[in-house]
C-alpha cells in the first residue's frame, strides 16, 4: 500500500471517481495527439454519468486511463491524479494495479464478440474472473458464476456452452456479468449497445438498469447516443476535442443546454415526434487533435463564435451547483443560445 | 400504377449453407412510386441489405421478378445488365471499404463518369463533369487529388454518393449510409440526400436500422423479419399505429433524447428462429408476447389492413 | 490511435502517398537497409560487369599460376586452370541475378493471372487450379527443377525457365489470398454496380490492391531462385563450366575443398550474402507494408 496517496480531502470521500486535471497525450513521430486537455469529472456512488461526444473527442481515451492501460508508448499522461475509492490509480505499482482492476473498476467494451476467449466455456470464463480476485475454491467459483448469469437474465443451464452458441445480445450479457462478477465499485461501459440491434440493446439498457438498483455501482457510460443518455443516465458530461464542454445533471444538459455545441449536437438528430422537422447539422468537422486552437476548439464551427473564443483559452463557469459550461460567449450576460429551455 | 419505377414480386434469395437452405430473402412483394422513398428497417440478419443488393442482381435472387420502369431485369441477360445498371445504383455503409484506397477522388467518380461515356468523351470534359458533381455533393474541388485515407468518413461517403450519382440514375439503394458516422456528420449527408432527391428526382430504397433517421426520410416504411416483409405503411400511418408486435417492441426501443420521454418498452424474449428451412410458422411466434395457437401452425398471410398498410400477423382482427 | 473526423485539411497537408508511407517505415529498418544497399551494388555490378570485364580474361586458362592462394594480385586466388577466381565471382553475379529476375518473371507471368482466376471467380475454377497447386507443390521445387531441366536439356534459358515453373504455385497462392480479401471489399462490388466487366475490375481494381505481399514474395523468390540456380549448377544441371555462375565455382572448387578451400568459400560468401540482401529486404517490406504495424 506503501505507494498508493490516500485522498486527503475528507469531503470527498463519497466520491468513487476523481479524475482531477487529466492531461492525455500520444505523442508521435512527426505531431502530438492532444487527446484529452485537462479534464475533472467526479462520480459519486452508485450515479450513472454518460459521457457523450464524437469519434476523437477522448471518451475512449478517460475510459483506458481510468484503468491505466494508456498504450505507453505513445500515449503519454501530462499531468493529472485519478482517484478510485481515494486511491490514486497512476502512482499505484503494476500489482496493486491488477488488484484495482477487476475489484474495484471493470470494463465493458463495445464489440462482445473479441472480448470473450472463443476456446473456453462461458461459465468457465466467469468462474476465472471470480477466482482471481476472490480466492475461493472451483466449486465457490463455480456457483457463484450461475448466480451472476442468472442476474444478467440467462440460465445457469447454460454456462457450459461455448461463446459461438450465444447471440450478440447474449455475448454482451455474459461480458456484463463477467465485469460485475467481483461487485466493482465502478464501471466503465465503452459504447456497450452500439454493436447490438434495437430491440436487443432495450433488453440491454433495462438489465443495466435493473443491476444499478440491486448492485448500487457507479457507472461511467460513454456513448454517442444522447437517446441512451436519457434514459439511463443521472449526470452528463459532453465532450469535445479532449474537454468537457458541458456538464450538470441530465435535466440540466438536456433541458437547460446551454454550450452552442451541445445545441448542435440536438438540432442534428432526426425528431421522432416531427418528421418534417428539418436537420439543422452542425457545419465543418472536428479541428485536428494535433494544432488544437488556443482559444476554444469549437470556435471555427460555432454559429455564435465571437473573435475572442478564437484565441482565449477558455475557463468554466457555473450555472448552478451542478451545472458547468465552458463558453466564453456567457461573458456577455444578455448572451442565449437558441434552443428553448425546458421546464 | 403508371408511375411505379419498381415492382418487386415474391422476391426471393435462399443461400446454400451446411445446415440446409437459409431463407434469406423469403416472398418480398412491393412496389415504389417514382421520386418517393422507401425506408427497409430491420435487425441485422433479417435481409434488408440482401434485398437491396437482389434489386440490383449484386446478388442474383434465387427466384421472383424485379420490374424496373417496365421491364423485368431478372430476365436481362449479362450485357443487357450492364446497360440497365446505369439507371440504379448503390451507396455504401462504410466509407472507408467502398472507397478503392489506391484511387483518387477525381479517379473514383471519374468510374461513373465514363459510364456515361457518350456525354463525356475526352478527359477534360470528364474532369469537368467530377468537378460538377463534387460540387453537386458539397465537396470543395481542391480535394479532387486527394486520397480517401486523407479523408474524414463525410467526406467519404460525399465521394460514394458522387460516384453513384455520377451514372445518372433514377433510383439509389442507400445501403445504411449514414450509421458510420458520427451524428452532426450523420445529419449533413441525411439533408445531402433529401436536397438531391428534390433535385433530380431520384427514388430511394433506404435500408436502415435507425428508426429516427428512417422516419425523417421514408415516405414508406417496410419492416422485416428473418427475410420476410411484416408490415409495411406509410411512415406517419406506422408510427402512429403500429399493427405487428415486431414492429410495436421496434419502436418502443428507440431511445429518445429527452428526459422522461421513455415509454414502456416492450421488451422481447425468447430465442430468435433460424432463417434456415423455417418451418410453416410465425417466424416470430417464439419472441412475440401474444402469440396464439395458430402462430406455430401456419405463417400468417400479408393482409391490407387500411390503405397502403398491409401486416402478416394472425392476431390482428 | 485517432482517425477520421478532423478537419485536417487534405490540401494543405504534404502529400504523403502510401509509397512514401511505407519507405518512412522501411528506412527505419537497419537491417533491411543494409540488404537494399548490398542489393544495389550487387545488381549494379550484374548489369555493368560485361561492360569492364573482359570475358576472355574469364574463361582464359593460365596454366602457370593455377591453384594459387588468395594474394594481392590475385584477391580470392586462382582455379586449377590458373583463371583469378575474384573476376569470375564478380562475373557471375551477372548470372545469378539473371536468373533470381527472369525466373521469378516467368513465375509472376503464369502465377498472377491464375491466382486472380481462382481467387476472383471462386468455385469449380478455383477448386481446379488449387488442387492442382497443391498436387504441383507437394514436389519440392529443386527436385522440380530439376526434373523440367532434365526434360528441356541443360543451359541457361531453361534453367530460368524451369526454377520459375517450380515457384508458381507459391505465388498463385499468395495471389488468390490477396484477391479474396480484396473482392469481399465494398468498392469492387460499387464498381460492379457501375456495370464494369470482369476482367476490367479484375486488372484495375483488385490486382493493384494485391501488391504488397506479391511484391514481397518476389523479393524473397529472387533469393528462393538464387539458391536454386546454384544448387542446380552445383549438381552439373544448370549453367556448366567455364561459365562462371556461382553454383558452377562452388561445383569446380569442389574437388580442392580439402586442399584449397578458399575456391569454395568465396562463391559460397557470394551466394550468402546475395540472399541475405534480397531476404532483409523482403522481410523489411513485409513488416513496412503490414497496416497493423503501423502507429
Amino acid at each position: 500500500m506503501s505507494e498508493i496517496t490516500m485522498n486527503s480531502n475528507a469531503r470527498e470521500d463519497s466520491l468513487v471517481l476523481d479524475i482531477r486535471n487529466l492531461t492525455i497525450h500520444y505523442v508521435m513521430e512527426d505531431a502530438t495527439v492532444e487527446a484529452v486537455n485537462g479534464i475533472d469529472i467526479q462520480l459519486e456512488k452508485g450515479k450513472i454519468l454518460g459521457i457523450v461526444g464524437e469519434t476523437g473527442a477522448g471518451k475512449t481515451s478517460v475510459c483506458l486511463s481510468i484503468l491505466n492501460l494508456i498504450p505507453d508508448p505513445p500515449g503519454v499522461i501530462k499531468s493529472g491524479e485519478i482517484y478510485i475509492n481515494g486511491k490514486n490509480i497512476l502512482t499505484a505499482s503494476p500489482k496493486e494495479m491488477n488488484r484495482i482492476r477487476g475489484k474495484e473498476v471493470a470494463m465493458i467494451f463495445q464489440d462482445p464478440m473479441s472480448s470473450l476467449n472463443p476456446v473456453l466455456t462461458v461459465g468457465d470464463q466467469i468462474a476465472e474472473a471470480i477466482k482471481i480476485h476472490a480466492h475461493c475454491s472451483d466449486h465457490e467459483a463455480w456457483d457463484r458464476a450461475e448466480k451472476m448469469l442468472e442476474m444478467v437474465g440467462i440460465p445457469k443451464e447454460r454456462m457450459a456452452e461455448y461463446p459461438h452458441q450465444f447471440s450478440g445480445g447474449m455475448k454482451q450479457r455474459v461480458v456484463i456479468a463477467i465485469a460485475l462478477s467481483c461487485s466493482p465499485a465502478l464501471l466503465l461501459a465503452d459504447e456497450p449497445t452500439t454493436a447490438l440491434d434495437v430491440t436487443i440493446q432495450a433488453q440491454i439498457l433495462n438489465m443495466m438498469e435493473r443491476l444499478k438498483g440491486q448492485l448500487n455501482t457507479s457507472m461511467l457510460f460513454v456513448t454517442h447516443d444522447l437517446g441512451i443518455v436519457a434514459e439511463i443516465c443521472d449526470e452528463v458530461a459532453v465532450m469535445y476535442a479532449g474537454r468537457i464542454i458541458e456538464r450538470g445533471t441530465l435535466v440540466d444538459v438536456f433541458n437547460h443546454t446551454k454550450h452552442p455545441y451541445t445545441e448542435g449536437l440536438f438540432n442534428s438528430l432526426p425528431n421522432i415526434e416531427d418528421r418534417k422537422s428539418e436537420l439543422k447539422p452542425i457545419p465543418g468537422l472536428m479541428p485536428d487533435p494535433t494544432k488544437l486552437p488556443a482559444g476554444c476548439a469549437f470556435a471555427p464551427r460555432c454559429p455564435y463564435a465571437r473573435p475572442e473564443c478564437i484565441d482565449t483559452p477558455q475557463t468554466e463557469r457555473s450555472f448552478s451547483d451542478t451545472h458547468r459550461v465552458m463558453c466564453s460567449a456567457y461573458n456577455d450576460p444578455s448572451f442565449k443560445i437558441e434552443r428553448e429551455e425546458i421546464d | 400504377m403508371a408511375n411505379n419505377i419498381l415492382e418487386v414480386s415474391n422476391l426471393k434469395k435462399y443461400f446454400k449453407t451446411a445446415r440446409g437452405m437459409l431463407h434469406a430473402v423469403d416472398d418480398i412483394t412491393f412496389s415504389l412510386e417514382q421520386g418517393k422513398t422507401l425506408g427497409i428497417v430491420g435487425e441485422s440478419g433479417c435481409g434488408k441489405s440482401t434485398t437491396g443488393r437482389c434489386i440490383l442482381r449484386l446478388i442474383e435472387p434465387t427466384s421472383g421478378k424485379v420490374v424496373f420502369d417496365g421491364e423485368n431485369i431478372l430476365a436481362l441477360n449479362k450485357k443487357q445488365m450492364a446497360q440497365r445498371r446505369r439507371d440504379m445504383q448503390i451507396i455504401f455503409q462504410d466509407p472507408f471499404s467502398s472507397l478503392n484506397p489506391r484511387n483518387t477522388v477525381m479517379q473514383t467518380i471519374a468510374e461513373g463518369v465514363k459510364v456515361r461515356g457518350e456525354k463525356y468523351k475526352t478527359p477534360a470534359e470528364v474532369e469537368k463533369r467530377v468537378r460538377e458533381l463534387m460540387d453537386t455533393v458539397g465537396l470543395a474541388q481542391r480535394l479532387i487529388n486527394s486520397y480517401p485515407h486523407e479523408l474524414d468518413g463525410g467526406r467519404r461517403q460525399r465521394i460514394g454518393i458522387a460516384r453513384a450519382l455520377a451514372v445518372e440514375p433514377k433510383l439509389i439503394i442507400c445501403d445504411e449510409p449514414v450509421s458510420a458516422l458520427d451524428v452532426s456528420i450523420q445529419a449533413q449527408i441525411l439533408n445531402l440526400l433529401k436536397h438531391l432527391q428534390k433535385e433530380l428526382g431520384l427514388t430511394y430504397i433506404f435500408v436502415t436500422h435507425d428508426l429516427a433517421v428512417v422516419n425523417h426520410i421514408s415516405d414508406e416504411i417496410m419492416v422485416m423479419y428473418l427475410g420476410q416483409m411484416v408490415e409495411k405503411a406509410p411512415t406517419e400511418e406506422l408510427f402512429k399505429n403500429p399493427i405487428h408486435p415486431y414492429t410495436k417492441s421496434l419502436l418502443s426501443a428507440i431511445p429518445i433524447p429527452k428526459v422522461g420521454a421513455r415509454k414502456e418498452r416492450v421488451l422481447l424474449e425468447g430465442e430468435i428462429s433460424s432463417p434456415i428451412e423455417p418451418g410453416d410458422e410465425c417466424r416470430f411466434a417464439k419472441r412475440c408476447p401474444n402469440h396464439s395457437e395458430q402462430c406455430s401452425q401456419k405463417c400468417p398471410e400479408l393482409r391490407e389492413v387500411a390503405p397502403g398498410h398491409f401486416v402478416s400477423c394472425h392476431n390482428f382482427p | 490511435m485517432k482517425k477520421g473526423n478532423s478537419a485536417i485539411d487534405p490540401a494543405q497537408v504534404r502529400r504523403r502517398s502510401q509509397l512514401a508511407e511505407i519507405w518512412r517505415n522501411f528506412r527505419k529498418n537497419k537491417g533491411a537497409m543494409i540488404g537494399l544497399i548490398l542489393i544495389i551494388i550487387i545488381i549494379t555490378i550484374g548489369a555493368t560487369v560485361s561492360f569492364w570485364i573482359d570475358y576472355d580474361k574469364i574463361v582464359a586458362m593460365n596454366i602457370r599460376e593455377r591453384l594459387q592462394p588468395p594474394s594481392a594480385e590475385h584477391w580470392f586466388g586462382t582455379d586449377e586452370m590458373g583463371r583469378d577466381l575474384f573476376w569470375r565471382v564478380l562475373y557471375g553475379t551477372r548470372y545469378s541475378i539473371a536468373v533470381g529476375f527472369v525466373a521469378v518473371m516467368v513465375s509472376l507471368a503464369i502465377g498472377i493471372p491464375v491466382g486472380a482466376v481462382a481467387g476472383y471467380f471462386g468455385g469449380k475454377i478455383e477448386n481446379l487450379i488449387m488442387r492442382g497447386a497443391d498436387i504441383f507443390a507437394a514436389v519440392p521445387g529443386v527436385l522440380m527443377a530439376m526434373v523440367i531441366v532434365a526434360i528441356l536439356g541443360a543451359n541457361v534459358f531453361n534453367l530460368m525457365l524451369a526454377i520459375g515453373i517450380a515457384a508458381v504455385p507459391g505465388f498463385i497462392r499468395t495471389t488468390r489470398a490477396a484477391v479474396l480479401t480484396v473482392k469481399n471489399e465494398e468498392y469492387i462490388e460499387a464498381i460492379r454496380a457501375l456495370g464494369k466487366s470482369e476482367p476490367y475490375i479484375i486488372a484495375r481494381h483488385v490486382l493493384p490492391n494485391c501488391l504488397s505481399p506479391i511484391i514481397v514474395r518476389v523479393t524473397l523468390r529472387i533469393a528462393g531462385a538464387i539458391i536454386s540456380a546454384s544448387s542446380l549448377s552445383f549438381l552439373g544441371l544448370g549453367i556448366e563450366a567455364p561459365l562462371p555462375e556461382w553454383g558452377a565455382l562452388l561445383n569446380g572448387g569442389n574437388k580442392f575443398v580439402m586442399t584449397h578451400p578458399y575456391l569454395t568459400i568465396f562463391p559460397g560468401l557470394a551466394i550468402m550474402i546475395t540472399v541475405l540482401a534480397f531476404n532483409l529486404v523482403g522481410d523489411g517490406l513485409r513488416d513496412a507494408m503490414d497496416p497493423k504495424l503501423k502507429r
